[in-house]
């Protein structure tokens, strides 16, 4: 492809302005599934969808899946799944939005098999092979360019390419978003009735341990491309967001840093210590040991390193011949290179475990309840707005299925909602100058001057401060309030520092908005860790200073909302809903 | 870590349309990854590459030299040969689309 030449000044750079009755911001897994859905509702209705990447293998589920970890099995009900939901995620869940997503949690599913999608069955051929109490297993290498083909055939226009930069707003109406073409380098103006953001959640917040090493930057568990920017977009409009401190931090297999729960769930291969010792039965019992909450059974591997009885392990090592190769066709469908990551350690594992060890932390609403606050139908505090998937809020332990479920509720709400617009509304012009210049600056910038800060530079500050002052993977997920204040400095001088961003060019642009988005990110997350002062969740959100749970202050939401005038971050409470009955801490 | 670019290559341009991480491009009529330190390893451009011209390839520093895994893809499946630092080698037919 011929490279594209960079604008000698900002009034070259292109404008391209595009209308649409529904902009879908990200084409992954949630904003297919809404693209399809607002067709079904109704087909006369134009759906366009703005990607970073390419429809065809963006977002989560690039390299494929090997399980849907929530898919309703015969004889359990709505009830059941929030019960279990909630009593995973600390007795902290939105219940009516677990229920209305449970309730469609299969639909998508049963589509996805019936577009291509291989999915194993039980022997008897009547139900889909089951891998645990909500799991089944399938073969998801080519998930996505299935369902890209799908949004195609629906009549959907997909913007592959566009990197969304920020909503256009209309007072406190979202009106449409801007964004630039990373491949064309032209602004993208485009305007909607309804607009729904589908970015997914945010990776590269903290350092990963083997960021240490030559060429392993992006050796993450969740999408690296994923870098928080519909959560960034929300905060700069003033959105309102929950929960962004119940982080998620996991245990993943250690320096390949992917994903367990093939092997722990798949093949129920117990978690041991360097003393070999079973260490939920042996030192969880008293909080369910092998059932205990998520977040127990995900800080567990750091906490035996900690008190030095790691390295831990995965105990591969009863595993039959076949279930190895099971396991390892599981990868080839979900991270195919853990299967070359094994042969290049020469590793047998029936001979030798599997290492597992904790993940940098992540903010993603899909595994936690990190997000957007939303109502029922999925929309948010901003008019127009509505959110699906991780980087929409209260709903923990969706997963794949559950943020393909979620798409589609808050399609239904903004094909509705379309009816009452007959015409788009203006921009005004000095909106779209000063946000032109925001968006291109760095480039004449490098252009004019030739020196400032590279965005990798201010991304591997940002994950270091993070790391070591907010609780990442080298402090065993620990903070306290002078370290959070510390990190809340240093983030407001890398803020003044955004000034002198410099890209040489549109994909180092692209890193430069990525960069920014993180750091509006990583400011509302410090805000909300030290706002709750008690640790609910060890590991998620341990607060040294705070050891203890506090249900007399924290038995709530923890919500956050930028005040655009002021500048300031501001923090409240939201009180906790109980819809079905019962022990909140038990499934 | 990217994909290895082996003398297969002829350009064509694949790798750059599906990269999601917009990493490949076509350099001088070859493929070449910009930053490998930002690859996911995610291999939509090693599937996506109509000669085998891209070989994935670990960081040194998770997995020694010289593991391999090569998908072979079809309409419906994909067969995976996969070799060991030892010469062993493993194929694995799996299965990616329904009839």
């Amino acid at each position: 492809m011929a490279k594209t030449i960079l604008p000698a000044s900002l009034d070259q750079v292109e404008e391209v302005t595009l209308e649409t009755d529904i902009l879908i911001i990200g084409a992954g897994n949630a904003g297919c599934f809404a693209a399809i859905e607002a067709k079904k509702v109704n087909p006369d209705l134009q759906v366009m969808l703005m990607e970073k990447a390419h429809i065809d293998r963006s977002g989560c589920l690039a390299a494929g899946m090997d399980a849907i970890n929530t898919y309703m099995k015969k004889g359990r009900t709505v009830d059941d799944f929030v019960r279990w939901s909630r009593s995973q995620a600390g007795g902290i869940i939105r219940e009516d939005l677990t229920i209305s997503m449970a309730e469609h949690l299969n639909q998508p599913i049963e589509e996805w098999e019936k577009w291509g999608m291989p999915i194993k069955y039980e022997d008897d051929g009547e139900e889909y092979k089951s891998r645990g109490k909500w799991d089944i297993t399938v073969s998801g290498s080519e998930m996505k360019p299935i369902l890209a083909e799908k949004t195609r055939e629906a009549g959907c226009k997909v913007l592959n390419r566009v990197v969304a930069t920020n909503y256009i707003l209309d007072g406190n109406r979202v009106i449409g978003a801007f964004g630039f073409g990373v491949r064309d380098g032209k602004m993208y103006i485009v305007k909607a009735k309804s607009i729904l953001v589908a970015t997914g959640g945010a990776a590269g917040i903290y350092k990963p341990y083997q960021a240490d090493g030559y060429d392993s930057h992006h050796q993450l568990w969740y999408c690296p491309f994923n870098v928080g920017t519909g959560y960034a977009m929300g905060i700069r409009a003033g959105a309102e967001m929950t929960t962004f401190e119940m982080r998620w931090c996991a245990t993943r297999t250690k320096d390949f840093n992917g994903p367990i729960d093939t092997i722990a769930v798949g093949y129920k291969t117990p978690m041991i210590n360097g003393k070999g010792e079973k260490i939920l039965e042996k030192r969880y019992a008293h909080l369910g040991g092998d059932a205990a909450p998520r977040f127990i059974r995900a800080n567990v591997p750091m906490e035996e390193w900690r008190d030095g009885r790691g390295p831990c392990y995965v105990d591969t090592t009863g595993m039959t011949e076949s279930q190895v190769r099971d396991m390892k066709y599981d990868y080839l469908n979900e991270r195919p290179t853990f299967v070359l990551f094994l042969a290049a350690r020469g590793q047998d594992i029936q001979k030798e475990p599997i290492e597992i060890y904790g993940s940098d932390p992540y903010i993603v609403g899909g595994h936690t309840a990190s997000g957007y606050w939303v109502n029922v139908n999925r929309s948010t505090t901003l008019e127009g707005l509505y959110a699906c998937g991780d980087v929409a809020g209260g709903t923990p332990n969706k997963f794949v299925g559950g943020c393909a479920a979620e798409g589609m509720i808050a399609a239904q709400a903004a094909a509705k909602s379309c009816e009452h617009f007959s015409s788009l509304a203006a921009i005004s012009a000095d909106l779209i100058a000063t946000e032109k210049n925001r968006i291109y600056a760095p480039i004449f910038r490098y252009k004019n001057t030739g020196d400032g800060v590279r965005p990798g530079e201010m991304e591997e500050r940002l994950q270091r401060l993070m790391d070591e002052y907010a609780g990442g993977v080298h402090q065993f997920f620990r903070m306290n309030r002078e370290s959070l204040q510390y990190a809340l400095r240093h983030l407001q001088i890398l803020r003044d520092q955004v000034k002198y961003l410099i890209s040489e060019d549109f994909h180092e642009l692209m890193e430069v908005h990525g960069v920014i988005d993180r750091i509006d990110v990583a400011e509302v997350l410090v805000h909300h860790l030290l706002y709750r002062e008690e640790t609910r969740w060890p590991g998620w959100q341990t607060r040294t200073d705070y050891p203890e749970k506090d249900d007399s202050k924290f038995d709530c939401f923890v919500n956050s909302r930028l005040n655009r005038t002021t500048g300031v971050v501001e923090l409240f409470t939201r009180a906790y809903e109980q819809m079905v009955p019962g022990d909140r801490l038990k499934p | 870590m990217p994909p290895i670019v082996n003398t297969k290559c002829n350009g064509c341009g694949a790798c750059e349309e599906i990269c999601p991480g917009d990493l490949m491009e076509v350099v001088h009529g070859k493929a070449s990854c910009r930053a490998s330190r930002d690859c996911w390893d995610c291999m939509s451009c090693v599937k996506a590459c109509p000669r085998q011209a891209l070989e994935i390839r670990l960081p040194y520093q998770l997995g020694y030299y010289p593991a391999t895994l090569v998908p072979e893809v079809r309409a419906k499946e994909i067969i995976w040969t996969c070799k060991d630092i030892n010469g062993n080698a493993e194929t694995f037919r799996v299965k990616t689309r329904n009839d």
